[in-house]
């Protein structure tokens, strides 16, 4: 006997299978304190093990510049290709991460997980690359230092005074599932360097007495050790938290991290991350917008984008507030959200500055009330950016040049006042010019008009006059407050002017969201829903917008008319699909893609992703704001519901539909399984009956029994051949084929195959002898003929007339057949065409009622149409039309005989 | 007692096989059986039947490839079997060379007659020469004078008229298709002309039918051609 079984191994490998594609990979990292510790040997013995117990393991990618202990691991084991980049001159490799994840392994082992990839890569950080690894359910193992964890970075930048870019999220060591610390003693280590079997980058060379250095050593192998033991306790913490103990902050603690476009700023957010992670509390990074953050620069403004985003990375929420006091609304928004505790930076300017413009950190500490204030010492490490800087269109001249003119127009109204006026209330004059300008123009242009102002006041009415010489002193205070005047206006008016500006700003997009929110309320189509979001998000953000919805196999497909400006190159596409994938914003200033030219915002509604939105900005490569991404998060959840609604609407349809074609399919089988069995039974019972009394039954008898048969074949031919005609009719599979046809002998056709049928009934033709010839199917005319005269002949008593008559009335072909039986009733004469409709005037004779529906189906295929009336003398007629198309062309029989005799 | 005719039926069905062998042999043929195109073209070659029964509709081999093989090397008649709907079949069939058709279901008096003009012609093919006088119901036609009569009373037919009912009559009983009229006829040019036959054939009931609306003589075949009754 076969055993069918599978075998164990066999269910276990196809277990493991499935498992890999539905769960998430793991990652275990080998953490060390400084490069040389011997991760990746640690790591390569640890992949051998592995793989020699039959684990499908791949080398992703390791240092090439290994020792060659470690690079005898990797002798054995399978190894993916690298990848080619071309980067301006150079040919830069990196690890393929396409090709693995086509190739599937289940483990693959990835150095250096703090690496940067060269641009053109699908993500920018290969620890975004390891992401999608483990996404896509295989295990990895890589390698991490100390100082490339992003929390403990600029610590470790204070302690050996080397600045590291590659930074990796903490986020990503946290959630680990296994981080192997591969520990060396300082001195092992930096006899190892001596020997010289450690690899250096060549960036890191200049470094390297700084960096090896016992002290530092020291200090980085604390961190590490504690970081892991950090990771280890809240390992422990969690699993206490899913045993039993409820959910908490156990501190009831929140932080708040005051941020701004200083380079100290992503300081104070790792340290706010530490003291957070140490509290276990959730923390906020708050921003206030203030007029001075107007002017920033763009390297500022970039720099504020940063840190949020740093914050972002670490975990906290952001939030970026307005206002002219920032002290009052971050103490406003702290007691509104139960923060305990706000981390500011130690200020950094000047003490004479402090004295004019007040003391930030003062201000705080004397209105914070109960929420404790943090300070925290800034360095002058100045950390550049990293993202390029994008040149800004300069600022306009004109508002200057109206700012002279004023200034000019206030001098020609004080020439003429000059006469009836003291000087000093000239001053006036002026200073209604700096009103003006700095109520249309801001601060920069009226501080302008302001001096022009004195300057010109001093000119031209202060004697003497024509120069800048002051004869009177006492005009130098005239002077000085005309400025401070001037100056102080300007400020104000700059201010109220901001306020009102961002407020409308705000109130803008605000409205806008509300408006499109109202319009999507209402549309019922996709292709609306579409364009409306399209309209409202250009206009508010001055982009051009593009939505994408999954097509079939759920890639992305640009919804609607794409012209040809905005056309999406293959690679747009692939960063749409990538955002749609992973549920994450992607490209234009974001961790993955960076290097596209749009912003890919991910259309996410409540139980899954339903497209793609692609922002591009109008101004070339220019990023969005924090807050401006937040908007666009909420135009795309709202885009994304009204997306998911129609979804459901169409889907809720398309099973409306079903469920009456099921209704429609039930009566139908109900209809003909009725019809059907009727004959069948007759049949079975007849001919059961001959054969079991043979030799008993009658001649007479036997007789009859046989003609039933035979009448009721007939009868079940015939309904299959009309629900034939049904099925073909409905499925609109039933192609005519069109020829000339004579109704006549259509005619002769179906009587001779009624002729059983209708020998009871006298059938009167009346047919015009000039009937032109008809374009039509002959097979299915006859058969609306057949279906007509079989009708009448069942509903008409017998010996009464059946007529058939036929003309042609306006370029019609009008066909009827009246009989003279109980005619219809009232209202019936539409329904009875209907399917299953049977007339309740037949008193139950068979059929399924789905003559007249075939009849109609047929008439109409050829254009013409079909109705039923009763007709005077009583009874039933039922008339048919079929267009008349012009003869067809004819040699005339003379010419054909004499064409044969030649 | 004369040899009974022998009949292969090529049919898939076993039922059907099995009504045809019930019906036939009552009637005196011989039957051969097979399921399968394959073996029907084998046994139409090593039985030497007399008429091939064929079921358009096999399992194996397109019916018209069997019809096509058959006549490669015979001419013995050969009637096909097809369901309705199927009358485009049925013409190529014809037209490729079976004899006659019978649409699914069908009664054995109709086989039967089929089958005895098959026959018929196989055995006129095979030397026996024409009647000078034909007749059938009310129609007599005098082959040697050229003459028509409907009732005893002499009809005038146009030349074409005459023509196809000419044709007709060489295949009295059984089926001719609209190309093959159309082709002996008027000619090998006009084959797809149809409406001439509706014209012509109209014009000829109308002079030989009693009701040209309920014809007993010249009867259509929808779809497929026209048949003169020859009993």
């Amino acid at each position: 006997m076969k055993d069918t079984r599978p075998n164990p191994d066999e269910l276990l490998a196809r277990v493991q299978a499935e498992e890999a594609v539905q769960t998430r990979g793991k990652l275990k990292i080998f953490f060390g304190a400084a490069p040389g510790v011997g991760k990746t040997y640690a790591m390569l013995e640890a992949a051998r093990k592995v793989a020699k117990d039959g684990v499908d393991v791949v080398i992703g990618y390791v240092e090439r510049h290994v020792r060659p202990e470690t690079y005898e691991l990797t002798l054995g084991l399978d190894v993916m290709p690298m990848k080619s980049i071309p980067y301006r001159d150079a040919i830069l490799r990196e690890f393929d991460l396409e090709g693995t994840l086509e190739r599937r392994p289940a483990l693959v082992v990835v150095d250096e997980l703090a690496h940067t990839n060269a641009p053109g890569s699908t993500h920018a950080k290969r620890w975004q690359d390891v992401e999608q690894l483990l996404q896509s359910g295989i295990d990895v193992y890589t390698t991490l230092n100390v100082q490339h964890l992003e929390s403990l970075n600029d610590i470790v930048a204070k302690i050996t005074k080397v600045q590291v870019r590659e930074t990796v999220p903490d986020s990503i060591f946290d959630s680990a599932h296994e981080v192997e610390l591969v520990d060396l003693p300082p001195d092992d280590l930096i006899e190892r360097l001596q020997e010289g079997k450690v690899y250096l980058e060549d960036q890191a060379a200049r470094a390297v007495q700084h960096f090896f250095q016992k002290g530092n050593l020291y200090a980085l192998r604390e961190l590490a050790l504690r970081r892991t033991a950090e990771r280890v306790n809240a390992q422990l913490e969690s699993y206490r938290r899913e045993k039993s103990i409820t959910v908490s902050w156990p501190t009831g603690e929140k932080l708040l991290v005051c941020v701004g476009p200083s380079p100290l700023s992503s300081r104070l957010v790792r340290s706010t991350r530490r003291m957070a992670a140490g509290l276990r509390c959730p923390w906020v990074a708050v921003y206030v917008e203030t007029p001075a953050m107007l002017k920033l620069p763009d390297a500022g403004r970039e720099r504020l984008h940063q840190n949020l985003r740093l914050a972002e990375q670490l975990g906290a929420s952001t939030v970026t507030l307005s206002g002219n006091e920032p002290v009052d609304e971050i103490i406003h928004y702290a007691q509104e959200n139960n923060v305990t505790k706000i981390i500011v930076g130690k200020p950094q300017q000047p003490r004479w500055r402090e004295f004019f413009r007040g003391s930030f950190v003062y201000e705080l500490t004397r209105k914070c009330g109960d929420v404790d204030v943090y300070v925290i010492r800034g360095e002058g490490e100045e950390t550049t950016s990293s993202l390029p800087t994008y040149p800004r269109s300069l600022t306009s001249a004109w508002p200057y040049l109206w700012a002279v003119l004023v200034v000019a127009m206030c001098t020609g109204l004080s020439w003429l006042l000059d006469q009836r006026l003291a000087a000093v209330n000239l001053v006036m004059v002026y200073l209604l010019g700096v009103v003006i300008i700095s109520t249309w123009f801001g601060r920069g242009p009226s501080i302008l008009t302001s001096v022009l102002g004195v300057a010109a006041f001093d000119f031209f009415f202060v004697p003497p006059r024509w120069t800048f010489a002051v004869e009177d002193t006492q005009y130098l205070f005239t002077f000085a407050v005309m400025l401070i005047t001037g100056l102080v206006i300007s400020t104000l008016t700059t201010r109220v002017k901001y306020q009102i500006d961002s407020s409308r700003k705000r109130e803008q997009r605000t409205s806008a969201l509300y408006a499109l929110s109202r319009e999507l309320a209402v549309v019922k189509a996709l292709n609306d829903v579409v364009q409306s979001t399209i309209q409202h998000i250009s206009s508010v953000f001055h982009a051009r917008v593009v939505v994408y919805l999954p097509g079939p196999d759920q890639r992305m497909v640009p919804f609607g008319i794409v012209t040809e400006s905005s056309s999406t190159s293959d690679r747009d596409e692939s960063v749409a699909q990538w955002a749609f994938e992973h549920r994450e914003m992607a490209g234009l200033g974001t961790g993955t893609l960076p290097g596209a030219d749009a912003l890919y915002v991910p259309l996410t509604a409540s139980s899954r992703n339903v497209g793609v939105m692609e922002v591009r900005p109008e101004k070339e490569r220019y990023p969005f704001d924090p807050e401006q991404i937040h908007l666009l998060e909420a135009f795309a959840g709202q885009t994304a519901a009204a997306v998911e609604r129609i979804n459901l609407v169409r889907n809720a349809e398309h099973t409306k539909v079903e469920v009456e074609t099921e209704r429609l399919r039930n009566s139908l089988l109900s209809a003909v399984s009725h019809d059907l069995r009727t004959p069948l039974a007759v049949i079975a019972g007849a001919s059961s009956t001959l054969l079991e009394g043979e030799a008993t039954i009658p001649h007479q008898t036997r007789h009859e029994l046989l003609q039933t048969i035979v009448d009721e074949s007939d009868c079940l031919n015939r309904l299959v051949g009309n629900l034939l005609d049904t099925t073909r009719l409905e499925a609109g599979a039933l192609k005519l084929n069109s020829e000339w046809q004579s109704l006549e002998e259509l005619l002769g056709v179906v009587l001779n195959r009624l002729h059983l049928l209708l020998s009871k009934h006298p059938v009167k033709v009346d047919l015009p002898a000039d009937l032109p010839l008809v374009r039509a199917d002959g097979i299915l005319l006859q058969q609306v003929l057949f279906n007509l005269l079989e009708n009448a002949a069942k509903y008409s008593p017998v010996e009464k007339v059946i007529e058939i008559r036929a003309a042609v009335r306006d370029n019609q072909l009008l066909v009827s057949v009246t009989d003279h039986g109980i005619g219809l009733a009232a209202g019936e004469e539409k329904r009875i065409f209907e399917k299953f409709h049977r007339s309740e005037q037949t008193g139950g004779r068979p059929g399924a009622g789905l003559g007249l529906t075939v009849c109609r189906g047929i008439i109409e295929l050829h254009g013409g149409e079909i109705w039923a009336e009763n007709a005077s003398g009583g009874g039933a007629r039922f008339s048919f039309t079929l267009p008349v198309a012009p003869s067809p062309e004819m040699r005339l029989d003379d010419e054909l005989s004499s064409e044969r005799k030649e | 007692m004369p040899i009974p005719a022998k009949i292969l039926v090529i049919e898939d069905e076993q039922p059907i096989r099995r009504f045809l062998r019930a019906s036939l042999e009552g009637h005196g043929f011989a039957i051969i059986e097979v399921a399968n195109a394959v073996d029907g073209i084998r046994d139409a070659a090593t039985t030497q039947a007399d008429l091939v029964i064929l079921d358009l509709g096999l399992p194996d081999i397109d019916g018209l490839e069997v019809i096509k093989r058959i006549r490669e090397w015979s001419s013995k008649p050969i009637i096909v079997l097809s369901a309705r709907g199927e009358e485009s079949d049925k013409v190529k069939a014809l037209d490729t060379g079976a004899d006659d058709y019978l649409t699914k279901p069908f009664g054995v008096s109709e086989l039967l007659a089929r089958i005895r003009v098959a026959l018929r012609h196989a055995s006129r093919r095979d030397g026996n020469t024409e009647q000078p006088i034909f007749q059938v119901q009310h129609l007599k036609i005098d082959h040697a004078r050229r003459l028509v009569f409907v009732n005893e009373v002499e009809v005038h037919l146009s030349p074409i008229e005459y023509r196809l009912l000419m044709t007709l009559v060489k295949y009295a009983g059984k089926v001719v298709t609209h190309k093959q009229l159309l082709k002996e006829v008027w000619g090998p040019h006009d084959t797809q002309e149809t409406h001439y036959l509706r014209v012509y054939m109209g014009h000829l009931r109308h002079k030989i039918e009693k009701e040209p609306a309920r014809p007993t003589i010249l009867l259509t075949e929808p779809g497929v051609g026209y048949r003169l009754v020859d009993e």
